[in-house]
């Protein structure tokens, strides 16, 4: 056992203890939103596969290392994204109808909620 | 440690930070924008700061560089066109294709790892735990979600799936996955972990075949979970802050949401995975109702009972998503309050194909999230509740589970059933995901409005305008 594994793990088990208190006090109405937000946060695994491009020096190392970039950042980019555009259709009060069409395109900068 | 590599962890710590803060702002609707920049900054920093460790280490061959950019651009090009164009009832499938493409990028971490620490000819021991651990959820993820995927978008049947034996299968790929890691652990070979890798794939796959399309919403969490924590065990492999904190995060996410699904449906996660049982899915099946007289009704009479109200409650259920009418209710709802009708929504937390579906579905449609209720709040409100519309909804609010043995007892209900009246607008008396008959429908205060939700909602709303008008 290494120091840095122990490290490792006691950061684990309370970045776990963390999430299950921020997390709980999310409201029903927002839990799509929040499992898209916590997909584009497991997309900083672009940052582990971004490190594989390191090491890599044979053919092999260079196909897993343009899979998981690609895989890994799709879920990053899309992941905030789609978080963003689910946001910004939720509003305290309802939109004037010809904003609507606008807000459909995702467009329009208005009805942010307050 | 040097400065350089105290200066890089730093900014890791920060950017988790910003994690943190960003799903603590997600605790109301009205902060969680800018819960979502505040996340979204953070992993900006992160990515820069470890681009800048790459260029530290030096040593990164100009294909390297080039693999690693193309593909992380073709990604994010991917990634940003099905974000932007991807319909919100089809919102679950995408969240599963992002779980699948996170847990496949996270197995191929560990599985660089593996490979180049063996051919270097060190295989630490600590590391390869955490590493096999790596593989087969990372694995078991990608497979499971791309499964979950196609039968959310229809493309696999979303009926459980089983064959004689299928049960026998999928202990036998889980043994030899984790049977193999052992082995591995000992004996460095990179063709066992091939066989790792694959037996780890077949397991993902037969895990979901056999669960049915209802399930879905445990399903979906159970795998944003697994993408999480196979995330967090990449950053044990490659000694990674960043990694560990926001895997445990998403670990903890996707854990939490799997209680609350399971409870919701009154199921456990073992009587789920064995699955085979029901399915949300089925169209409509022969009119055969339960005993006593089922009373029907048409739009104009139902838009009556609307139109006159005080106060209405909206019930969205899945059929209403799986009709995609959120913007038909919608519609209803707004006519109704100009009216001056008192018009709310009562969601329950299993309404939809994943955790809070409904909620997007209705702010979509433009309906303002202060209407949206959930069911611990709405339910003392239906005893005041002139007439409370249902719209393919079955098993949530049948009071059947009010009483002990029943498939459904003990699962939480919305208390539709104490409304004034009730309108249900449903295509047929087919049972719901639990296979029972609903006694609500039965009701004396009871109307059922047989049709498609769309139709439905459609006449309704063009009855009502007539009859104000």
């Amino acid at each position: 056992m290494t120091s840095a594994l122990l490290t490792d793990i006691t950061i684990f088990v309370l970045a776990i203890l963390v999430g299950f208190e921020v997390i709980s006090k999310v409201p029903a109405t927002l839990h799509t939103p929040l499992m898209s937000a916590a997909n584009s946060i497991h997309g900083i695994v672009l940052a582990g596969a971004m490190l594989i491009a390191v090491t890599a020096n044979d053919v092999l190392g260079y196909v897993l290392a343009f899979v998981a970039a690609a895989f890994a950042a799709m879920n990053v980019v899309g992941g905030y994204v789609v978080t963003g555009r689910m946001l910004k259709m939720f509003r305290r009060r309802p939109v004037a109808s010809d904003q609507k069409q606008a807000l459909a395109t995702g467009d329009s900068q208005t009805g942010a909620a307050a | 440690m040097n400065t350089f590599d105290w200066a890089i962890q730093l900014v890791y710590v920060a950017s988790a930070t910003c994690f943190v803060l960003g799903l603590h702002l997600m605790n109301t609707p009205a902060t969680a924008r800018r819960g979502n920049q505040v996340s979204t900054g953070g992993m900006i920093v992160a990515l820069l700061a470890t681009f800048v460790l790459m260029i530290h280490i030096g040593g990164v061959t100009a294909a390297g560089w080039a693999v690693m950019i193309a593909g992380a651009l073709i990604g994010a090009a991917a990634g940003l066109y099905t974000a932007r164009t991807v319909q919100m009832t089809a919102m679950p499938q995408l969240v599963s294709v992002f779980n699948a493409v996170g847990g496949g990028a996270a197995a191929l971490v560990a599985i660089h790892d593996y490979v180049s620490s063996v051919s270097a000819g060190h295989v630490a021991e600590v590391t390869t735990v955490t590493t096999f651990l790596d593989v087969v959820i990372g694995s078991v993820t990608f497979s499971g979600s791309i499964i979950a995927a196609g039968k959310l978008q229809g493309m696999i049947n979303g009926a459980p799936i089983t064959f004689p034996g299928s049960r026998f299968v999928n202990i036998a790929v889980a043994v030899i996955a984790v049977g193999a890691s052992i082995y591995l652990i000992t004996t460095p070979n990179v063709w066992v972990l091939v066989i790792v890798i694959l037996a780890a794939l077949a397991f993902g796959v037969t895990m979901v075949l056999p669960i049915g399309g209802a399930d879905m919403p445990v399903v979906i969490s159970l795998l944003n979970a697994f993408t999480g924590t196979a995330v967090a065990m990449a950053g044990f492999v490659i000694n990674n802050w960043a990694l560990i904190i926001a895997g445990a995060l998403v670990g903890a996410s996707g854990g939490i949401l799997t209680k609350l699904m399971a409870d919701a449906m009154n199921r456990s996660l073992r009587n789920i995975m064995i699955g085979g049982f029901g399915t949300g899915d089925t169209g409509a099946a022969a009119v055969a109702g339960p005993g006593g007289d089922v009373r029907s009704i048409a739009a104009d009479d139902a838009a009556i009972q609307l139109a006159y109200a005080q106060k209405v409650i909206i019930v969205p259920g899945y059929g209403l998503a799986a009709a995609q009418a959120q913007h038909q209710v919608g519609e209803l709802a707004s006519v109704l309050e100009d009216r001056g009708i008192d018009v709310s929504y009562a969601i329950h937390p299993v309404a939809g194909r994943m955790p809070g579906h409904m909620n997007v579905l209705l702010a979509e449609a433009n309906v303002p999230y202060p209407l949206l209720k959930e069911m611990d709040e709405i339910n003392p409100e239906f005893p005041r509740t002139d007439v409370a519309l249902v719209i393919g909804a079955n098993d949530v609010i049948n009071p059947a589970a009010r009483r002990p043995g029943t498939a459904i007892s003990g699962m939480p209900i919305l208390d539709v059933d104490k409304a004034k009246s009730v309108i249900v607008i449903k295509r047929s008396m087919a049972t719901g995901y639990a296979g029972i008959d609903n006694e609500l429908y039965v009701d004396p205060k009871t109307s059922m409005f047989f049709a498609d939700a769309k139709t439905a909602l459609t006449e309704l709303t063009a009855a009502v305008k007539t009859l104000v008008a």
